[in-house]
């Protein structure tokens, strides 16, 4: 049984690993951290969050300061799908964000039934798709 | 405190004198430690066993809710019509009822559910020591007055009016009310003061007080607390309508009372909250068992830039869980982004309550289900000798963290478990970013607050589509930003540009967070007027995204000083050259003489004069998922909509397309996504690999730095030579120097270098 535990990774409980939901690629062990099993980028703020004010004229631009900021950003290593986008400080370890207790999660599923796939609470329909004929509606 | 510690060598039966003689002779009623640290519900009283025993038909208990609650609702919309102060007008209120012992057991359902989560400590407070001392006492009629956090609270802005219900001399309940008021005389107008370096300097400080006796208002008191703050008429007004609101679901209670009995009314009030604790714990056993950690930083403390560290962590097991924000930074005490912890923990249950489990009953329930652990002192669990005036600005990190921990175990829940209520969300907009004013406005009257453009906060994208844009306050989902017109009639300030949502500004992902708004605001038809904005996130991003979405942008505040912005507007063709735009017009700088500056969005209170522009923007919600899932045709509407560049589109989402039809070449798209893909798997490191070399033992020499790096237990505070690092059990607190004698230092040591040259 496998169980959807974030947007893109899922747990086998069977083989207790880590594993893509998008390309079922196994990133690692369950019990440990799922980075781990991905490949990290350093990405400059800057390019995520464009300078909008001339940097030549301002010290502050509506983009983080690389100095103080850093987006650490961890991709499967099959596919390359963006699994996480860590903000921090140059130098800070990683976090170990997720922990989960795989004999606990293998009790709790043990009654469930596998679900293949996630739908969001309150709402089965799909994200509604706009059509650019609406214009300025804000 | 008020608890003695204990003398040594002393015998039992002297120890107990002693401390039988110490209670009966307080030298002072300051806040009760043991009661703030406390965020359980109290022990249920013989009272209210009788009373469940008698009444527990949950069908009746139930219609009881229903009464209470359509009171509280009606207590509010009156002083959302009456109310005087911005915040009373646009929802930054509450009306709460609370058990005889104090706990709140529901509140309005619109409105700051965190105002009536605090409210609980000064009534029980009152409850403790006014109820027993002689000169005070509690009687039917009474209402006591409150705003200084150390007995309960956000910050002194917030005033609440509690009033015990008394049936048949039996103490049944209290009800409150409580509004963000503004004004309370502190050193900077507006209530809160970033420049504020004690408690002294943050303005009237009413620890619970009665005001109100017999039903009526005591006009000694109320001329003393109008004489204590710049707007007097604000002042008398609010007390009133408080006042009148409470005594409104005063009424409503009795009527419940004379309906279905005092037992009913305990019982439900008891029941609401043990039902709510049971079902806490009843979904957090859905859960799974785990841990999820989720640290940010704040990058200044409004009066210099520097790092601070507010960590959280969530540890979950079968129906326990356990809230820790050990390892944050220690408190800065002479600085105005402290907290009390009631104040910390009733953020956190606000979160809790409006991101993850927004169905149950607002009550204190919500948090006295969890352990909770802290280290003390420390900014979110100060001591009662911090600065708390701007507490806001770090506390709104933990309004957003439970959505960001909970989100992390909540996704793997069945859709049938009555756990999974809510879609998963990202953060929404989680700076107080709002212009705080004061000076004298064109009736000629002395006023300070702030605007309502705090509750203009972009929503956080959502599992299943977009946020939305400018949806409220992060810490009241039913608040308002006001009207424009009304703002300019009552006050000397006019909106060059009002509420134009910010382009690339939102968090991007597969779905992107809702966008904040910009606005430009300028002084016009005063002889003395000032701002003051409180926001942090300038240099490190404040609001995360989630599953690979992205955070939103940093956001400063700009100025064009110097000019009057009113007269250039009047010379010929200059309208047509002004750019209704912060990027526009500080790239282009039209306005000829002009000073234009960029900053720390966080700045104390300064003059201005008419006509110079201040522009900030309401932050965008954090984005979730991947950017390249993002549907292409998404990505096209918001390029039309203005809300995103084609550069972002091109470069970020990775969309080809023609520029002026905006027509998605789907093919191209999809191989330059599949090549991104490619250079990410190119570019990114092996974990093992990449820590190696980004790992530092230490935070960076150069950044002013507070709080732990890899260990909760080791606490580092300041910089370079001068940093000192301790254990978190022996935190000290922490001394800020003066900005200015900084600024001093460091031109003095620039003339003695220069000096030394020509010599």
């Amino acid at each position: 049984m496998k169980v959807l535990i974030t947007e893109y990774l899922r747990i086998d409980l069977d083989t207790e690993k880590w594993e893509c939901r998008n390309c079922n690629h196994v990133i690692g062990p369950a019990r440990e951290l799922y980075k781990e099993g991905l490949l990290v980028h350093h990405r400059d703020p800057r390019e995520i969050h464009p300078s909008l004010l001339d940097p030549k004229k301002y010290a502050k631009t509506f983009s983080p300061d690389p100095e103080w900021c850093a987006i650490l950003e961890y991709y499967c290593p099959g596919c390359g799908t963006l699994v996480e986008a860590e903000y921090t400080v140059p130098g800070h370890p990683p976090v170990r964000d997720l922990e989960i207790d795989v004999d606990a999660l293998k009790v709790q599923w043990s009654k469930r039934k596998e679900e293949k796939v996630h739908v969001a609470a309150g709402d089965g329909s799909p994200p509604p798709l706009r059509r650019q004929h609406h214009g300025h509606s804000h | 405190m008020n608890t003695p510690e204990k003398v040594e060598n002393l015998s039992p039966a002297d120890q107990k004198i002693m401390d039988a003689f110490l209670e009966e002779h307080q030298l002072f009623f300051g806040p009760d430690f043991e009661q703030m640290q406390n965020h359980r519900l109290e022990i249920r009283t013989a009272r209210e066993e009788e009373a469940i025993a008698k009444i527990n038909d949950p069908h009746l208990l139930n219609q009881v809710r229903g009464r209470v609650q359509s009171a509280m609702a009606e207590s509010f919309r009156m002083i959302e019509q009456m109310g005087s102060a911005p915040g009373a007008k646009w929802g930054d209120l509450v009306v709460g009822i609370f058990t005889a012992s104090g706990d709140l057991s529901d509140c309005s359902p619109f409105g700051m559910t965190t105002f009536s989560a605090v409210c609980q400590y000064p009534i029980k407070f009152c409850n403790k020591y006014w109820s027993k001392d002689s000169t005070v006492g509690l009687r039917n009629g009474d209402g006591f007055i409150h705003n200084d956090p150390r007995y309960g609270g956000v910050h002194g802005t917030d005033q609440s009016m509690m009033m015990p219900v008394f049936h048949k001399g039996e103490l049944v309940c209290w009800v409150s009310s409580t509004i963000h008021e503004g004004e309370n005389g502190a050193c900077e107008p507006g209530g809160m003061p970033a420049r504020a370096e004690s408690k002294f300097d943050e303005g009237l400080k009413m620890s619970p007080l009665r005001i109100v006796e017999n039903y009526e208002i005591k006009r000694d008191i109320l001329t003393f607390l109008q004489n204590s703050v710049r707007d007097p008429k604000l002042q008398y007004e609010d007390v009133k309508v408080k006042m009148f609101a409470v005594m409104r679901t005063i009424d409503r209670v009795r009527s419940v009372i004379d309906e279905y009995g005092a037992d009913a009314l305990i019982a439900f009030l008891r029941k609401n909250l043990e039902d709510t604790e049971t079902e806490i714990r009843r979904r957090l056993s859905e859960l799974p068992d785990g841990i999820v950690r989720f640290p940010s930083w704040a990058d200044s403390s409004l009066r210099e830039p520097c790092l601070i560290k507010l960590n959280f962590e969530l540890h979950k097991k079968g129906d326990k869980a356990t809230l820790s924000i050990k390892g944050s930074s220690p408190q800065m005490s002479n600085r105005t982004i402290n907290n009390v912890v009631a104040s910390t923990k009733s953020f956190l249950l606000t979160g809790i309550m409006q991101q993850i489990w927004p169905d149950l009953p607002r009550n204190q329930a919500i948090i006295s289900a969890f352990d909770f652990e802290s280290d003390y002192p420390s900014m979110m669990d100060s001591d009662y000798d911090a600065t708390l005036s701007m507490s806001v600005s770090s506390a709104f990190h933990y309004l957003i963290k439970p959505g960001q921990v909970f989100n992390k175990l909540m996704y793997s829940v069945p859709l049938d478990a009555k756990s999974r209520i809510t879609p998963v969300v990202a953060a929404q907009y989680n700076q107080p970013a709002t212009f705080v004013y004061g000076g004298l406005t064109q009736h000629f009257e002395v006023t300070g607050n702030f605007c309502a453009d705090i509750n203009g906060a972009g929503q956080g994208a959502r599992e299943n589509r977009d946020g939305l844009h400018s949806l409220s306050g992060c810490f009241s989902f039913m608040s308002d930003t006001g009207e424009q017109e009304l703002l300019e009639e009552e006050l000397p300030m006019v909106r060059l540009v009002s509420q134009s949502l910010a382009k690339d500004r939102m968090g991007f992902g597969k779905f992107r967070g809702g966008a904040g708004y910009e606005q430009m605001m300028s002084a016009k038809g005063t002889e003395m007027w000032g701002f003051m904005t409180g926001q942090t996130g300038s240099s490190f991003s404040s609001c995360p995204g989630l599953f690979g979405g992205y955070s939103s942008s940093a956001y400063p505040i700009c100025r064009v000083k110097g000019i009057n912005v009113f007269e250039w507007l009047k010379k010929s063709g200059n309208p047509d050259r002004f750019p209704f735009d912060i990027v526009e017009l500080m790239n282009q700088q039209p306005i000829e003489g002009g000073r234009y500056t960029a900053d720390d969005a966080g700045i104390t209170f300064e003059l201005t004069t008419e006509g110079e522009i201040y522009m900030i923007c309401q932050g965008g919600g954090g984005g979730y998922g991947d950017v390249l899932e993002r549907d292409p045709e998404m990505v096209m509407q918001d390029v039309l909509e203005n809300l995103v560049s084609h550069e972002v589109a091109s470069n970020l989402f990775k969309v080809v397309y023609d520029k002026t039809t905006r027509r998605v070449d789907v093919e191209a798209t999809k191989q330059a996504r599949d090549a991104e893909r490619k250079a990410r798997i190119a570019r990114g490191k092996p974990f093992k690999e990449f820590v190696k070399t980004w790992n530092k033992p230490t935070p960076p020499e150069n950044i002013p730095y507070y709080g732990s790096w890899g260990d909760n237990n080791v606490i580092y505070a300041g910089v370079g030579a001068t940093r000192i690092t301790m254990t978190a059990d022996k935190m000290k607190t922490i001394m800020m120097l003066d900005p200015k004698d900084v600024k001093m230092a460091q031109l003095e040591a620039r003339i003695a270098e220069l000096e030394g040259k020509g010599k």
